[in-house]
């Protein structure tokens, strides 16, 4: 049985053509560059949708891609969550309801309760409210994960009983009311004109994020040298190299080239006694505050996935269950870790969402377990477990964001725009379950 | 080959039973291990043999009897308290996670960390290659998922996990069901290694021929229940062959509940 895989695996690397030797060197995924094209596609296409149809093509402009990478945030947060639960064959289909639960709890303690106790506006008030929002959230997520670990209820029937129990319990809360304005420091947390750090800071960020991938690719060069491992050539690291600093500087001249509204503009002018005609001062947004809490967990849940203890055994649970826990692992209790790691990473997105909205409403959510999970999942988590990456989630997250955006950019109705996600969900299921057979 | 079966045994298994579901899959079983001795458990398909090995090792738990590790009564709830006492296994279904690398199973659950607390991989991988030089030493693929591997590669994975943490206790479970002649040879070699080394085996086998020259004693089971114990040198392989099948004791051997009865 194991030769004849070799035998057709050697027959493949005789007449394999530039473009497979190109990946093979670089080690690119073939299915990181298939979310690429497929980003591409969708942006170009509702661009130019909107050019012949609508006679103006509004997907490919600064301020919608910045609205874009904004709006990705919330999703791209819990997405990288979504794959660990993934990963060990779980699923959560409770994260829209947390995350309304949580944005509810939020918004009346600021609102309603800090004032009170440390006056309006008091600069600890944001940092209470998001520590509360986070801890309500893992407290959630842990209990579901101990009903799921310790009284064996299926993943999928506990998270769905959650989808209800909170959704219902976040209308309870206020008794539907929206709560309204946040806090004045919470409220850039979700990004806006001065939820956003400059043109100066963006440069920053961005030179920082170069040298960081640089400083990878060599550290990575040098890790493999001591471990004999078969190095990239040279001019394939050259490339990923050029590629990420090019992405990366790319990014921040597109956040960078976002200017603040006029409106925004003159009220600044006004404040600061600035002789400048207003006509004439550009200030950019730069890359907006949710981005910039989306990146930090994208590579905070990297590192965590793969340099720690606990990483290693979700993975390791997710391959073979039965094994883990002979070797030793306390998988339960590294399920309700992973359940509790979500809730407390649905609390960050309520944090951004209701932030971004300057307030908390009832159905802050709705919906958004269906984009987490087709962001992991297209993104390269398998259901199979045991596979997934967080960066692949985070584009994932961008590649949803990015249909729904261009549906409502276009003016497709809700309607439509639901069968469309759900027939997205549908189908990444089926390519992915597609891949995997054809990869063994 | 004679090793020390006096004073006080390795694990000592008094009347152990569990059932599944109104199976008596071990029923009464009780059985010894000194150090620096191989006992193998022999006994046909479901005869009881894994199940049995299982609750040593934490895998079930046990409906009723005790384990004794150096003569005190040991408390094994789960694979980690068997691993307290020194009992190292390696299963039947090889259990290993197929998606992530040898280095990474073998320390799977005592992962070697950093001073930061990350992961050491360096350091992991490093003594998985000291390790693993004494079992397979042509084995280079350190940093490939283990779905990668031969079965043979896989099975080495598993004895190494299991020889890795200095057991003192060490439960082989069919270990050379999937191995080649060589293999097999190698295995061999190992386990009179670690006999010297004062180690207590268990080798668990449905087949005599595997394991009749390297065991010390013999433990025969049959529907759960021990048939009779006999040191090697006191019986033939004919009359353990009469104890697997017909559950027959011969003269040389000691019954147990399970030996049939002469009538
Ligand atoms: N997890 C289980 N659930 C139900 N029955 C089991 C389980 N494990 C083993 N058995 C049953 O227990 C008996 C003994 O099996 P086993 O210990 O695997 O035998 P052996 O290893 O000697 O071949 C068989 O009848 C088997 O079907
Ligand atoms: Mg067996």
């Amino acid at each position: 049985m194991t030769d004849i895989p070799t035998l057709h695996g050697a027959a493949k690397v005789d007449k394999e053509s530039p473009f497979i030797r190109f990946l093979r060197a670089t080690e690119i995924d073939a299915r990181l560059l298939g979310m690429i094209a497929a980003l591409i596609l969708i942006w170009v296409g509702f661009h130019f949708y909107g050019h012949f149809v609508n006679g103006f093509g509004a997907f490919l402009t600064p301020r919608n891609l910045w609205n874009l990478s904004v709006q990705t945030s919330s999703i791209g947060v819990m997405a990288t969550g979504m794959v660990l639960v993934i990963v060990t064959r779980h699923i959560d289909l409770s994260v829209g309801s947390i995350l309304g639960f949580s944005a509810m709890s939020m918004a009346i303690l600021q609102v309603w309760i800090l004032p009170e106790f440390l006056g309006l506006g008091h600069p600890m008030i944001w940092i209470i409210t998001v520590v509360f929002g986070l801890l309500i959230g893992a407290a959630i997520g842990a209990f579901h994960g101990y009903l799921i670990a310790y009284l064996s209820i299926p993943a999928f029937i506990v998270t769905l009983g959650g989808l209800l129990v909170w959704r219902g319990a976040a209308f309870l809360l206020a008794r539907g009311e929206t709560i309204s304005p946040v806090d004045a420091t919470f409220k850039h947390l979700g990004g806006g004109p001065f939820g956003a750090i400059g043109s100066t800071g963006s440069w920053i960020v961005g030179l920082l994020g170069c040298t960081a991938a640089v400083a990878l690719i060599f550290s990575g060069r040098a890790q493999r040298r001591r471990f004999q491992f078969p190095l990239r050539p040279v001019w394939a690291e050259a490339f990923l190299a050029s590629v990420s600093c090019g992405g990366i500087i790319a990014f921040v001249l597109l956040v960078n080239s976002y200017p603040w509204p006029k409106g925004i503009v003159k009220q600044y002018v006004a404040a600061n006694n600035i002789e400048t005609p207003v006509s004439e001062i550009f200030i950019s947004h730069g890359f907006a505050i949710p981005v910039l809490i989306m990146i930090a967990v994208g590579i905070a849940m990297t590192f965590l996935a793969t340099r720690t203890r606990f990483g290693r055994y979700v993975f390791a649970i997710g391959g073979n269950p039965e094994a883990a826990e002979l070797a030793g692992i306390n998988t339960r209790w590294v399920t309700v870790k992973i359940f509790a790691l979500m809730g407390m990473l649905c609390g960050l997105s309520a944090v951004i969402a209701s932030a971004r909205l300057n307030s908390a409403t009832n159905n802050l959510g709705t919906l958004d377990e269906l984009y987490v999970i087709a962001a992991a999942v297209i993104g390269g988590t398998s259901f199979a477990g045991g596979i997934g990456t967080i960066y692949g989630a985070i584009l994932g997250a961008l590649v949803m964001q990015s249909l729904q955006t261009g549906m409502v950019l276009i003016g497709f109705d809700a309607a439509i725009q639901q069968i469309v996600v759900g027939t997205v969900l549908v189908v990444a299921v089926w390519i992915d379950s597609v891949y995997r057979r054809r990869a063994k | 080959m004679s090793s020390e079966t006096s004073g006080t045994p390795l694990v000592e298994i008094k009347d152990l039973s569990i059932a599944f579901g109104g199976i008596k899959a071990v029923d009464q079983a009780s059985v010894d291990l000194f150090p620096g001795e191989v006992v193998a458990i022999l006994g046909h398909n479901g005869a009881g043999k894994s199940t049995l090995i299982k609750v040593l090792s934490g895998a079930y738990k046990r409906d009723g009897g005790q384990i004794f590790v150096n003569g005190e009564e040991a408390d094994i709830n789960n694979p980690r308290d068997a691993k307290q006492y020194g009992i190292e296994t390696i299963y039947q279904t090889l259990a290993v996670a197929d998606n992530v690398d040898a280095a990474a199973n073998l320390y799977l659950g005592r992962e070697i960390l950093t001073s930061f607390g990350t992961l050491d991989d360096a350091a992991m991988e490093a003594e998985a290659r000291k390790v693993m030089g004494r079992l397979n030493p042509n084995f280079q693929r350190f940093k490939e998922p283990v779905s990668k591997l031969s079965g043979g590669q896989r099975q080495s994975v598993a004895i190494a996990r299991a020889i890795l943490f200095n057991a003192r206790i060490l439960i082989m479970d069919e270990p050379t069901a999937a191995l080649g002649p060589q293999e097999t040879e190698q295995v061999s070699e190992l386990i009179q290694q670690l006999k010297k080394e004062g180690i207590g085996i268990f080798l668990i086998s449905h087949d005599i021929h595997d394991v009749f020259d390297l065991a010390d004693r013999v433990a025969v089971m049959k529907n759960g229940q021990m048939v009779g114990y006999a040191r090697t040198e006191d019986v033939s392989k004919d009359e353990v062959l009469g104890m697997i099948i017909m559950g027959k004791c011969p003269a040389g051997a000691v019954a147990g509940p399970g030996a049939m009865q002469e009538a």
